[in-house]
């Protein structure tokens, strides 16, 4: 594991007894004690995610809102200060380079929050495209500089409370702003890829550790725990969100992906042309979400099948336990939307009976207007 | 007596009726366990030959037959309880119990000490 990039947190991970694995380039834990535990933790009280391997890139300057509205699909002029929104950014075919954040800070400053396994990709991206037009901007990657903590839980307001200057209740769902936690200055932002209520902490580096300490001395007694990318990777399906590389794909558009509210076909963006022909041609496959009915868990990679042909394939799959039930998300060709439609994935050499059914699987506490 | 295969699985023989299933060891390694597809009574099975399946939040994992036989029992616990895998992975998370035709291939597996090194020989 020698060439892989390690967060500031890395030797609290190793403390607390961290099952490391590499995860987009880094060495992350996937869990602490157990990946259901850990769950458990964030769907009934809270828990505290290292997401420090994501990547920051920052945009200043005089054109800053009008190159990011070119940039990403969804609006950033109509954002206020202090706003967030999530959006797909694509190629010339539409297709999905990455989902990020984009959080406007002013009116000359942006601050984009892409996947840990794109960053280098995404910041070379961001250099071509700011090339396209006369853009008067800076761009600067400041992933190495800038450590990020999750506190996902319907108690995670509660409980951050107590040591936070910021007051909390104050910030709306995807809204940010700058302040103190423990006295630690922080972007803190009601943001999260759980479905639960919760917050994501931008610090400095050297103040991750003290931080990340601090939230679990307090929330130990209340059930806080440490929680990996395991149940985060379980947490974010059951809320039907999406996985670069699962979900998204330099080969599959926003539209496939049931994106189309974060495309705003009335602004220009990269990508928008091969977006208006898709959308006047009609879809050929979309993401849908499927209850495995007979023995067997879905996994990405699956294929899926009606009678002989093979309409599709599954992009994540695994056993709920918020639910129960053993579902999945996958594409599927033009035909078999509808739910209740009955669909067969091949699970290891055998056709299992599966059944398209309604997303999200699960809502949490998280304060979205949807 | 109690005896390991290559691929973790656990045998416990009483005459000639063997209770099979898989290590603490390799327990640990699978993570929490989620679902058992438990295999079918009365089914004929020979050694190495896949029985079933348990499958963990990140992964499904296959489990082998050590001996050559024929299934007696499942356990149907695991139906609603899976995790009891993890938490007794040696006793109470038993998988099958068979019958077996060949004791000689008893031979062919480890004792506990043998399969303790070669675990630790594995995590080197």
């Amino acid at each position: 594991m020698g060439d892989l990039k390690r967060t500031p947190l890395y030797q609290e991970h190793l403390r607390l007894g961290g099952r490391m694995v590499e995860f987009g380039g880094w060495d992350m834990p996937v869990q602490y004690e157990s990946i259901m535990e850990e769950h458990r933790a964030v769907r009934t009280t809270a828990g505290l995610f290292d997401v420090s391997h994501m990547g920051e890139i920052s945009v200043k300057g005089k054109d800053t809102i009008a190159f990011a509205d070119y940039l990403v699909t969804n609006s950033v002029s109509t954002l206020k200060n202090g706003e967030i929104c999530y959006t797909p950014m694509c190629n010339e075919k539409g297709g999905v380079v990455d989902d990020l954040l984009v959080y406007r800070i002013s009116n000359s400053e942006v601050l984009l929050v892409v996947n840990a396994s794109n960053i280098d990709k995404d910041f070379n991206w961001v250099l071509e495209r700011a090339k396209d037009r006369d853009f008067s901007i800076t761009l600067d990657n400041i992933s190495n500089k800038t450590a990020q903590l999750a506190f996902q839980g319907p108690k995670a307001e509660e409980i951050l409370k107590e040591i936070s200057q910021v007051k909390l209740d104050e910030i709306p769902f995807y809204h940010f702003i700058h302040g103190k936690v423990n006295g630690i200055d922080c972007l803190v932002s009601r943001t999260g890829y759980t479905g639960e209520d919760g917050f994501e902490l931008y610090v400095d580096t050297e103040a991750a550790v003290p931080l990340w300490r601090k939230i679990l001395e307090i929330g130990t007694p209340y059930g806080v725990k440490p929680a990996g990318l395991g149940a985060r990777d379980l947490l974010r399906f059951e809320a039907c969100y999406m996985l670069y590389g699962n979900e998204l794909t330099d080969e599959i558009t926003p539209l496939e992906a049931g994106l189309k509210w974060a495309v705003k076909f009335e602004k220009e963006f990269y990508g928008r042309q091969a977006l208006i022909e898709q959308r006047e041609e009609g879809l050929e496959k979309r993401l849908r979400g499927i209850e495995i009915i007979d023995k067997g868990i879905a996994r990405h990679g699956y294929e899926i099948f009606a009678g002989d042909e093979n309409i599709g394939w599954v992009s994540s799959g695994m056993l709920s336990p918020s639910t129960g039930k053993r579902l999945a998300l996958a594409y599927l060709k033009k035909g078999y939307w509808k739910t209740g439609t009955e669909v067969f994935v091949k699970i290891r050499n055998k056709l299992v009976k599966a059944q398209v059914i309604k997303t999200p699987f699960y809502r949490g506490s998280v304060k979205s207007k949807a | 007596m109690k005896k390991y295969a290559k691929t973790h699985e656990w045998v416990l023989v009483e005459g000639n009726v063997a209770t099979v299933g898989i290590s603490n060891y390799a327990q640990e390694h699978l993570g929490d366990i989620v679902y058992v597809e438990l295999p079918e009574v009365g089914k004929e099975i020979s050694k190495g030959e896949t029985i079933c399946s348990v499958e963990s939040v990140k992964a499904a994992s296959d489990v082998y037959a050590p001996l050559s036989g024929k299934i007696l029992e499942v356990n149907e616990e695991l139906d609603a309880a899976p995790e009891t895998i993890n938490s007794d992975a040696e006793k109470s998370g038993w998988i099958f119990k068979m019958e077996f035709s060949d004791p000689a291939e008893l031979d062919g597996l480890m004792d506990e000490e043998e399969y303790k090194k070669f675990c630790e020989e594995e995590e080197a």
